[in-house]
């Protein structure tokens, strides 16, 4: 027996070493980072120990451009994508023939390369000497004015930030939302139909809270997938972010590490422990908000 | 009591309801999956429209009638796309392969094997779930640099070989094949490496599977990485190359050739979903998240 | 209110490739269910007796055939509309509502000119608490309560709107064998005081036996047999009915008529009159059996379980169809176990004939009966 007490360390030596060396050791001196003032990547010195890194992160006006867009995506995309999903997950629920077919359909965007479906919908929206473009040419159809979507006002930029956004995100929710939809036992429903409920009663006193723990599940993973988004505004704008005013709070943090105006990891290390105090307050937000309303 | 001809009016109102409710909701379906599809038709229609006709095109046409597939002889052409691929290729099986190596081995350790101090290290291992990527991604960086592991595929695959997430799905599957088979093997002498060989992984394959084509599509598709640690053309990833692509290669105008690499790169990964739909469904439904 | 079923049958499109044909769930039900009367529909599972129910509801549309309630056809009016009650086997209680909120919930979905205020629903829901007696459980959460009370609760619920007929989907089979006993009372009560036309389905012979007016005994979508529960019992009119009704089981023998006399093996166990000579299945009750060391049919004893009021004689016979013949005989008889043979004398009345092949009833007199 004593020769087993080694043996379980040793399967788990492997995933130790990787995860000692990738994680936990990084988790450490990101903190060490951020507080070593004027820290040079080259020469590995520094001047000072102190919070400098974060007073100069908090003040830079790219950052706090980068923390309101990334707010603004945040607070834009995780309701709407958690109630369309939910919407189009009560379709799913309610019909059979085809049934397959739409979620398969729903959930390709899932297994596709952002970077590369970004630059379609860069094309779509994208107005050029040579074409307004797929997008502007409905907006004319209508009767609307051509925009610049990628290249043109703030606001036209970050609705299709949003819209590619969404249409990334919708196909785990749509899944994770059927699924939970499909756990529901029938009988509640028949239960339900039996005393004559009618559709919107069922939905709002029945299904609602009996899926309850998934959608705050799903808006809770929403919220911190939405603080962190990163590639699909590069996806669409190019890796200049800062030019473009379509920075996020990540595209900071790589932008401060590698980049045009790299090379300071002290500061990339503020901003990134500066998202994760801001995810972390706002998941326990979320979970305090859960526990209250979540019934059984 | 109710008449009878109230009685068929509710039936003919409720057979109506039914009818007009299941339209809506058939139209509402269309209309979303129409939206997730149009992206991909318009990025196969741009690919094999041809440059001038592309560009000649003020109004976009939805269909084109002389399609060519010149595009993806210029894409091929202008940039190393099949160095991409194979890159990629590489970097994915690599990686993923290391990966099942390692995880099976810990959940193993963890399912199966009794040794001390088992229930503290999960718990630290858990505790390394909540560990946001962008935090230690700085220090590998770093790591990655001062070791001069930049532009190698070493570099590349070594930070992204470690999913604690894997392991605990993995070990709550192990989990499940009973005890009585492990003393039944114990009994006729088999080893516990034997063991993990011969039943455990056999057992669990549809679980591994899942999890080694999530990490597949999670490889091919990543980008924040491989972005930071290379910039040698020669150890471009697909998305770094379609972002190579946009900013700099074929000329900002050559939008087709664009839409033939992102055909290209897009392709593998949609015929894989499509033969393991089931599984890739159920993994994510599991926990899989989306980045 | 009275419940006809016309013809009723359901066929269900084949989920296999390979057998294309649909399979025929409910197959030309057609009965007519008294006013106020408990019905028992009786089956293994599998046999239609759930889909029977839920058509009655209005749950699953019916292939073809008809259903009254009265003299109204309600075949096509939908589940809201038909005025039904029903307990569903996982009682379907909505975990997050209250005992009180579940009750009230059907009186919050009435419209028009049968909408209630809040202080009639709040009495409505007290009155029925009161019927099944769970007044004082009314703020709890379902997952605090016990199974039985959990079935009560759902039995408040289907009573809330005094339905016209309530329904049961096996409301007994996630109850422990004590509480099944005493809920299955409780049920037979609430029917007699609000004297509404019920429905139950159960798998369970001795609960639908035990509490029923009439039991509908089923077998793969079709009725077998349809009958107050001990003339079903005494009468079966198949093998299948003989088989699946009694604890214990009937006890088969393979027989022959032959002259005048029911042959088991070489042993004539019985004198016959009115059948012709043929092959026969014999089955006899376990109460048909009398020990006595004359008797015609003898059996190796097995052994012997004392059951308190009675005893159960376990032996085994060569012609027996079943693995151990099982008789159950008064306490008071005195069995002498160190004799490996047993003699049984039979009663008449507890032997039943079925025909070898079909299992057809096959009726038969004995001198032993007019005596």
């Amino acid at each position: 027996m004593d020769k087993n007490k080694w043996k379980g360390w040793l399967y788990l030596l492997p995933a130790i070493l990787f995860l000692g060396v990738f994680m936990v050791y990084p988790l450490i001196d990101v903190l060490i980072y951020s507080v070593e003032e004027g820290y040079n990547f080259a020469s590995q010195t520094y001047f000072d120990i102190g919070f400098y890194n974060f007073s100069y992160v908090l003040h830079d006006p790219y950052f706090l451009q980068a923390v309101k867009n990334t707010f603004l995506m945040v607070v834009i995309t995780v309701p709407i994508s958690t109630g369309l999903a939910l919407l189009i997950s009560m379709g799913l629920s309610s019909i059979r023939p085809l049934r397959k077919l739409y979620q398969t359909v729903y959930f390709l965007p899932y297994v596709t390369n952002t970077l590369a479906v970004g630059l379609v919908f860069m094309i779509l929206f994208k107005k050029t000497a040579y074409t307004d473009g797929m997008v502007n040419l409905l907006i004319n159809w209508f009767g609307g004015e051509s925009i610049d979507f990628i290249d043109g006002p703030y606001w036209a930029k970050m609705l299709v930030m949003c819209i590619y956004i969404i249409w990334v995100v919708m196909p785990f929710k749509i899944l994770i939302l059927t699924s939970a939809l499909s756990s529901v036992n029938q009988s509640y429903y028949n239960a339900a139909r039996v005393d004559g409920t009618g559709r919107g009663r069922i939905f709002l006193k029945i299904t609602l809270p009996m899926i309850s723990p998934t959608v705050f599940y799903l808006v809770i993973t929403g919220f911190i997938g939405a603080f962190k988004q990163y590639s699909d505004a590069v996806a669409l704008f190019g890796t200049d972010l800062n030019a473009a005013e379509m920075n996020t709070i990540v595209g900071y943090v790589y932008d401060m590490l590698y980049g045009d105006s790299g090379g300071y990891p002290s500061y990339a290390s503020a901003a990134a422990i500066v998202l994760f105090v801001i995810v972390l307050t706002i998941t326990c937000i979320n979970l305090l908000i859960s526990k209250k309303h979540i019934h059984y | 009591m109710i008449q009878s001809d109230d009685y068929s009016r509710i039936k003919r109102s409720a057979r109506l309801h039914k009818k007009i409710f299941s339209g809506i909701v058939y139209l509402l379906l269309s209309i979303w999956a129409l939206i997730v599809l149009f992206p991909f038709y318009w990025m196969l229609l741009t690919s094999v429209k041809s440059y001038s006709q592309y560009n000649g095109e003020y109004i976009p046409q939805f269909f084109t009638l002389s399609p060519t597939l010149q595009n993806y002889v210029d894409a091929f052409q202008a940039v190393p796309l099949a160095r991409y691929l194979l890159n990629t290729f590489i970097f994915t099986v690599i990686t993923t392969a290391i990966m099942m190596f390692v995880i099976v081995l810990a959940a193993f350790a963890f399912a199966r094997l009794q040794f001390r101090g088992k229930n503290l290290a999960f718990t630290l291992f858990l505790s390394l779930m909540m560990i946001p990527n962008e935090l230690v991604i700085i220090t590998n960086y770093a790591t990655i640099t001062n070791l001069d592991l930049r532009n190698t595929f070493l570099g590349l695959i070594l930070p992204s070989v470690t999913s604690v997430f894997y392991i605990y799905l993995l070990k709550e599957n192990f989990a499940q094949v009973p005890d009585a088979l492990y003393y039944a093997a114990k009994v006729d002498g088999t080893s516990d490496l034997k063991y993990l060989l011969r039943i455990m992984i056999p057992i669990c394959k549809p679980t591994l599977i899942t999890i080694g084509i999530l990490k597949i599509i999670e490889c091919w598709n990543s980008y924040v990485w491989p972005r930071l640690i290379t910039d040698d053309e020669n150890y471009y990833l697909v998305s770094n190359g379609i972002q190579e692509l946009r900013e700099n290669g074929l000329g900002r105008e050559n939008i087709p050739a664009m839409m033939a690499a992102v055909v290209v790169i897009s392709v593998p990964l949609i015929v894989l979903f499509l033969i393991f739909r089931e599984k890739i469904m159920a993994g994510v439904s599991r926990g899989g998240t989306k980045g | 209110m009275k419940v006809v079923l016309q013809h009723l049958t359901k066929t269900f499109p084949s989920r296999n490739r390979k057998n294309p044909e649909d399979v025929t769930a409910v197959n030309d039900f057609d009965f007519e269910i008294p006013d106020g009367k408990l019905v028992g529909l009786l089956g293994p599972s599998g046999c239609g007796k759930s889909t029977t129910l839920f058509m009655i509801c209005g749950l699953e549309k019916p292939t073809a055939g008809k259903i009254f309630f009265g003299e109204e056809d309600v075949t096509d009016l939908p589940v809201e509309n038909r005025g039904v009650g029903v307990v569903f086997q996982n009682y379907a209680l909505y975990p997050h509502m209250t005992v009180k909120q579940n009750i009230i919930f059907p009186l919050q979905n009435l419209k028009g000119a049968q909408k209630l205020t809040k202080v009639q629903m709040e009495q409505k829901a007290l009155e029925a608490a009161k019927l099944v007696q769970i007044e004082e459980l009314m703020e709890r959460k379902p997952s605090e309560l016990s199974g039985g009370q959990q079935q009560r609760v759902a039995i408040a619920r289907a009573m809330v709107k005094m339905p016209k007929v309530l329904l049961l989907d096996e409301p007994l089979s996630n109850l422990d064998a004590r509480l099944r006993l005493q809920t299955r009372e409780e049920i037979r009560r609430i029917q007699r005081q609000t004297g509404i036309t019920t429905v139950f389905v159960t798998h369970d012979q001795e609960e639908a036996m035990s509490i029923s007016d009439i039991i509908v005994v089923m077998r793969e979508g079709v009725v077998q047999q349809i009958g107050k529960p001990q003339e079903v019992y005494d009468n079966p009119i198949n093998l299948f009915v003989a088989r699946f009704l009694g604890t214990p089981p009937i006890n088969l023998f393979e027989g022959q008529a032959q002259g005048n006399g029911l042959y088991i093996g070489d042993e004539m166990v019985l004198p016959l009159e009115g059948v012709a000579d043929r092959e026969l299945t014999v089955g006899i009750r376990p109460e048909g059996f009398i020990l006595t060391p004359d008797g015609p049919l003898s059996c190796s004893l097995s052994g012997v379980e004392v059951m308190g009021r009675d005893i159960s004689v376990v032996s085994t016979n060569p012609h027996g169809l079943v693995a151990s013949v099982r008789s159950i005989i008064d306490a008071e008889n005195r069995v002498d176990t160190s004799n490996p043979t047993v003699r049984f004398a039979l009663k008449p009345r507890k032997v039943l004939l079925f025909d070898r092949q079909t299992g057809e009833r096959v009726a038969f007199q004995t001198p032993q009966m007019n005596r």
